[in-house]
């Protein structure tokens, strides 16, 4: 995903998706489409499992977790919510 | 650039676990005397994580077995199923597989986690839909990722998560398979299979249950948790394997469905791969004939699973889940943990070490699995052991212990 993709996110799910993961966000770094969840936020795997799965409950959506086998950042996530939600 | 550059938080985390110990994921036992007691060197050990469930590695009619089949059959079978891997005895094997389920069909597998592969992926396929429960087994998720089937996650033990997971779903477009597991093996917590079956009722999907841990400790015959919550014949099939209370390596799935046997031609884990060894097959009929003679051997775990569990409850311990033959007890940190199981190990006492990312919620924890095996009094020394070994750490004496 290039930075033109994270520009066309509705910055109210960014920002939703930002207050979803305050919990996980222990050190308080700004949440935007570029925020790794790795790299940045340093959660494990199974913690951003279940952070799809209240985002999933949310949006009444189901993300197949083979769509997230590529997604690093909270835009790359916030694509696939995207998608979901229009499908 | 070096292919092995990926690994460098794990080799850093490793580094971090084995500083001053030993390493966890690495104890050889130099003897095994009995399903309870191993050999470190010239130490002996209490086994109090080893699976062991029904205790019966070590009977004799079992080595019995395993010796006759070596030696009418040979070491290996140097072929798969498909090919020149099937004898007589893992033919028997399936057939005993049903006629204890009571179900029309039974297939063996060489290990359990090629049991889940084969079924799982043999089973669904691209346009499937698949469907488990966040906490399974390593062996369910990499079989999901092998099917190419759609994979959605639900919550642990939650059958109102999987309900609205099914209910966003297009009823017709798909086969839906729900994958969940009897006992899950870190926590020792137990499944609602009836509510799960209900909910896979209600929307027509079909549900797999692997009972690797919970075969042989659940329910009045012992065919798992699905058979305790009286829904066995709702569960369209069970997986399970032969390493834990049935004394051999190797894994099964079992079934009602009339084309259960076409996964024979369809399961990769089943078709790829040498076949069981004969002396493992036979150990395994063996000792599915003491567990049909000896149903108190049941009884028996139960029991030292509840004095285990009510011996580290009120030493204090925070347990996570009520008694079942899989004890786990919250260690807090990863660091903690690595310095109480390697006291422990001092003490004469091996557990299972597990700490993130391979655990659910991200617990560091100590997991105790119990045998009908043990003693009364080798119970009360684990529980003895953690009392002391706590009491060690807090006081800062931990030299002292062992």
């Amino acid at each position: 995903m290039t930075s033109a993709d994270s520009a066309a996110i509705d910055p109210e799910l960014l920002g939703e998706l930002g207050d979803m993961l305050t919990g996980l966000n222990k050190n308080s770094v700004p949440i935007t489409a570029e925020t790794d969840f790795n790299a940045d936020l340093n959660v494990d795997s199974v913690a951003v499992m279940d952070f799809v799965l209240a985002v999933e409950d949310r949006y009444d959506i189901s993300i197949p977790i083979n769509l997230l086998t590529e997604v690093r950042t909270v835009g790359e996530f916030a694509a696939v919510v995207a998608s979901a939600r229009s499908a | 650039m070096d292919l092995f550059d990926k690994f460098k938080p794990l080799a850093a985390a490793y580094a971090d676990l084995t500083h001053g110990g030993r390493d966890p994921f690495g104890v050889a036992f130099d003897r095994i005397l009995s399903p309870t007691v191993g050999m470190i060197g010239d130490r002996e050990v209490i086994l109090a994580g080893t699976n062991n469930y029904l205790g019966l590695t070590f009977e004799p009619e079992v080595i019995a077995a395993a010796q006759e089949g070596a030696a009418r059959y040979g070491t290996g079978t140097t072929g798969s199923r498909i090919a020149n891997g099937t004898y007589g005895p893992h033919r028997a094997l399936e057939a005993e597989m049903a006629a204890h389920f009571g179900m029309a069909g039974a297939i063996v597998f060489t290990t359990g986690y090629q049991a889940n592969l084969a079924a799982v992926a043999g089973l669904a396929g691209p346009g499937d839909q698949v469907f488990i429960d966040a906490d399974c087994h390593a062996s369910i998720y990499d079989a999901c990722k092998l099917s190419g089937a759609e994979i959605i996650r639900f919550a642990h033990n939650d059958p109102k998560s999987l309900d609205r997971r099914l209910g966003r779903t297009d009823p017709n477009a798909s086969n839906k398979l729900v994958i969940v597991e009897g006992l899950y093996s870190m926590f020792g917590d137990i499944a609602p299979i009836a509510e799960f079956v209900a909910v896979k009722n209600k929307h027509n999907a079909y549900l797999m249950v692997d009972e690797a841990h919970s075969f042989g400790t659940f329910g009045a015959r012992g065919l798992g948790v699905s058979e305790a919550d009286g829904v066995l014949d709702k569960v369209d099939f069970i997986v399970g394997t032969f390493s834990k209370s049935l004394a051999g390596i190797g894994g099964f799935a079992v079934s009602n469905h009339p084309q259960f046997n076409l996964l024979r031609l369809a399961a990769r884990a089943y078709m790829f791969t040498a076949s069981s060894s004969a002396a493992s097959v036979e150990a395994t009929r063996a000792a599915l004939k003491l567990i049909q003679a000896r149903p108190a051997l049941k009884d028996k775990v139960w029991a030292n699973a509840r004095r285990l569990h009510k011996g580290l409850t009120d030493a204090g311990f925070a347990l996570f889940a009520p008694a079942s033959p899989v004890v786990a007890a919250d260690m807090g940190d990863p660091a903690k943990a690595a310095v109480f199981w390697n006291a422990l190990l001092s003490a004469g006492v091996y557990v299972n070490l597990a700490m993130p990312p391979g655990t659910p919620n991200s617990k560091s924890l100590l997991r105790c699995s119990v045998s009908a095996a043990h003693t009364p009094e080798q119970i009360d020394r684990v529980v003895a052991s953690f009392i002391a070994v706590d009491r060690a750490i807090k006081a800062n004496t931990l030299a002292a212990v062992g």
